[in-house]
């Protein structure tokens, strides 16, 4: 253990260092080099050009590299396993796929991922929404933003043990520590084993995951509220208008284009949800879903191929949102 | 909005009502999850953790001492002592045979046949009397009902911490996260500097790919980087998982958020200051160590705050990268194996969990100002 920490510690004193002689380094010899400061050199202007078109490579290389080691190389190396068998002994072509199609497993996966889609995104958004406009109007708002804000630090298998433990389930009669379930019971209703329960299940677990993401909705929403212009209000208010009517005709309006943002953030977490179904169920009792499947084929199926062809699916669902945030990044960054 | 008029304390009212519940809902569990850690394991297994403050009955079972403690008192033969093991406790009833526990209430005299009688007061004391000497060397079992007043205790995090080996994973967790959170932020406030200050072609390219790289899903690089690394590992004759390579890989994939947190920062700096240093003569790498680089330390604050969450938090990397031996395995990975072998355990769940969130709970209770400057700098941009 001892050796353990020191090992840590002098990575990161070789990384840092590293990085920096680098960095150093490079720009010292590129000065080497090409000189033009001196005014001596008779291609002062050629070096100029020189070092001025090579440097920004020099700041971007490490950076590039690791992104194209580990993000862009595997998305294209993954597209070809998909097309190989489970261990990349022999091109398959498309079966992969075909069989995902058929498979009962990856039905049911899709199933769930799509109503994951709908509630979790949504649920979220309109928490959060609720949150930030509630909030913003009481003194003890700021105490309450922070509470609910405060999922968002726990990891998603903490979530789980957390829910888990709400869900908790005792036989009939005996007392139950769960608080769901006691809940129920006080109502007069017979406890439920919740996240064995198929189809609802899900919906149980998805609780988990909007109760990790509305602080997120909540925060970015109470900015873009907060950004609302002042007059728009107050005209409206002399207008006459209620506050229901300030809220869906002045305010939602708005801040519509941040609604969009936060719902697609949450959608791109839903559309990766790993943790939270191989904690709770692993996938039993009709909760699997695209992550823990395709996790499943590679590491219990040992299937490449069918892993790689599940991880395709969850880039293919990723894409249209991966567009419009280019889109619209390219849109913010015009003019600079 | 506030008091637009009076006419709304009612609204008001809902509103602080509507807060509260919001509130409650979104506090509870977590509550629930640091209260029962803190609870007597044995209450802890039979009654909610919002009862904890109350005193809880329990139905226990004890054994009376063996008949070479008898003492002859009297002319009968008499074995005395006490059933309880803690300070408030009181017994209510009690039986001597498993299907009737609660048959007598305490102080009643239970008879054992053989001229045996047995008492057992509301203290806890137990009397055995007998008018022949008392044979057998196993002690009468005694069951009773027990109110218990709330016990609260260091135990479970004893147990968790020691033998349970949450301490041990809770160092690889910092050794996991913060090699993974320092080494990267160099690397990409350079490409930050280069994308937000440079001039060269395909810049907007590369922004534009740093930003769909955001959202590539991690389970599209698992399968090629394990291969890789089993490669490599096979190579040059190292074992394929540890800390060194799940170290680049976090590094790597935190890259695409510390880009674009830093390069939208640094865009947003003065172009003045930057534009007057350049024509003072200053290169592009003075201007990056001596202006760029302190303007933006709350950007660089951000970045290591979400990075330090994401990698302590994180499972899927951890699965994949390290080996799944106490000397490679996290606190997250650790959570994960205890709800599957220990999972009606909740004292061992709940400590461990417990362990798991304090770490980021601080981190955010302390820093959240920076968490929430950089979750508005990476979703809407910011300025």
């Amino acid at each position: 253990m001892t050796q353990q920490v020191i090992t840590a510690t002098i990575t990161i004193l070789i990384g840092v260092a590293g990085s920096i002689l680098y960095f150093v380094g490079t720009n010292w010899l590129l000065d080497r080099i090409f000189p033009f400061r001196d005014g001596a050199s008779p291609n002062a202007a050629r070096n100029h050009r020189i070092t001025t078109a090579v440097r920004p490579w020099l700041f971007l290389g490490p950076a590039l590299l690791a992104l194209g080691v580990y993000l862009i190389y595997p998305v294209f190396e993954t597209l070809r396993l998909s097309l190989y068998n489970r261990d990349t002994t022999a091109f398959v072509g498309f079966d992969n796929y075909a069989w995902l199609v058929g498979d009962a497993g990856f039905r049911e996966s899709i199933l769930n991922n799509f109503m994951w889609l709908l509630v979790v995104p949504t649920a979220a958004t309109f928490f959060g929404l609720m949150a930030a406009v509630l909030t913003d109007r009481i003194w003890w708002g700021n105490i309450a933003k922070s509470l609910v804000f405060m999922p968002m630090a726990i990891s998603f298998v903490g979530a789980s043990v957390i829910w888990k433990f709400v869900y908790d389930y005792r036989a009939a009669g005996s007392e139950q520590i769960g608080i769901l379930n006691a809940f129920v019971v006080w109502l007069g209703f017979e406890p439920q084993a919740w996240i064995a329960v198929p189809v609802w299940n899900n919906f149980f677990l998805m609780v988990i995951l909007i109760w990790i993401q509305t602080g997120f909705a909540m925060v970015i929403l109470s900015a873009a509220l907060r950004g609302i212009p002042e007059e728009t209000m107050e005209a409206a208010v002399i207008d006459g208008a209620n506050d229901f009517q300030i809220f869906f005709h002045i305010m939602v309006p708005q801040i519509w284009g941040t609604i969009a943002v936060v719902w697609t953030t949450i959608t791109i977490v839903v559309l990766k949800v790993f943790d939270i179904v191989f904690a709770m169920t692993n996938g039993q009792w009709n909760s699997q879903v695209l992550g823990n499947l395709m996790y499943d084929w590679m590491f219990r199926g040992f299937d490449f191929g069918r892993g790689a062809a599940i991880a395709i699916v969850i880039m293919v669902l990723v894409t249209p949102i991966m567009i419009s945030n280019i889109r619209r990044a390219k849109a913010e960054t015009k003019g600079h | 909005m506030d008091g637009i008029a009076g006419r709304k304390s009612a609204l008001t009212w809902a509103v602080h009502i509507s807060v509260l519940l919001l509130v409650a809902l979104w506090t509870l569990p977590t509550a629930g999850l640091l209260i029962s850690s803190f609870r007597d394991k044995d209450q802890l297994a039979v009654s909610g953790w919002w009862t904890a403050l109350t005193t809880s009955t329990q139905n226990l079972v004890g054994r009376a001492d063996g008949a070479e403690k008898q003492v002859e008192v009297d002319g009968k033969f008499v074995i005395a002592g006490n059933l309880l093991d803690g300070p408030g406790q009181t017994v209510t009833a009690f039986g001597y045979r498993s299907q009737e526990p609660t048959k007598f209430k305490a102080g009643e005299i239970a008879d054992l046949g053989d001229g045996r009688g047995l008492t057992v007061t509301a203290d806890g004391d137990y009397i055995i009397e007998s008018d022949l000497r008392i044979e057998g060397d196993r002690g009468q079992r005694i069951f009773y009902t027990a109110a218990i007043p709330p016990r609260f205790s260091l135990d479970n995090y004893r147990s968790v911490l020691g033998s349970g080996g949450a301490g041990r994973a809770f160092v690889n967790s910092l050794t996991v996260t913060i090699p993974s959170t320092i080494i990267p932020i160099m690397v990409a406030a350079f490409a930050a500097y280069a994308l937000a200050w440079m001039r060269f072609p395909g810049r907007a390219l590369l922004i534009a790919v740093i930003v769909g790289l955001l959202v590539v899903p991690l389970q599209l690089s698992l399968i090629p980087l394990l291969t890789l690394y089993n490669k490599i590992g096979a190579f040059a004759g190292i074992p394929a998982k540890g800390y060194v390579g799940i170290w680049l890989a976090h590094m790597a994939f935190g890259l695409p958020l510390a880009i674009y947190l830093l390069r939208n920062y640094m865009a947003g700096l003065p172009g003045e200051i930057i534009e007057s240093a350049r024509v003072d003569g200053a290169s592009d790498f003075d201007i990056f160590i001596r202006i760029v680089l302190p303007l933006s330390f709350p950007a660089l604050a951000s970045f290591a705050i979400f990075q330090f969450l994401w990698v302590w938090n994180d499972l899927l990397v951890a699965l994949v990268f390290l080996a799944p031996q106490k000397e490679q395995l996290v606190l997250t990975g650790q959570l994960v194996n205890l709800m599957g072998s220990r999972g009606g355990d909740w004292e061992i769940l709940t400590a461990s969990a417990f362990v798991t969130i304090v770490v980021p709970l601080l981190v955010f209770f302390s820093l959240q100002r920076f968490l929430v400057r950089g979750l508005l700098a990476g979703s809407v941009k910011g300025g």
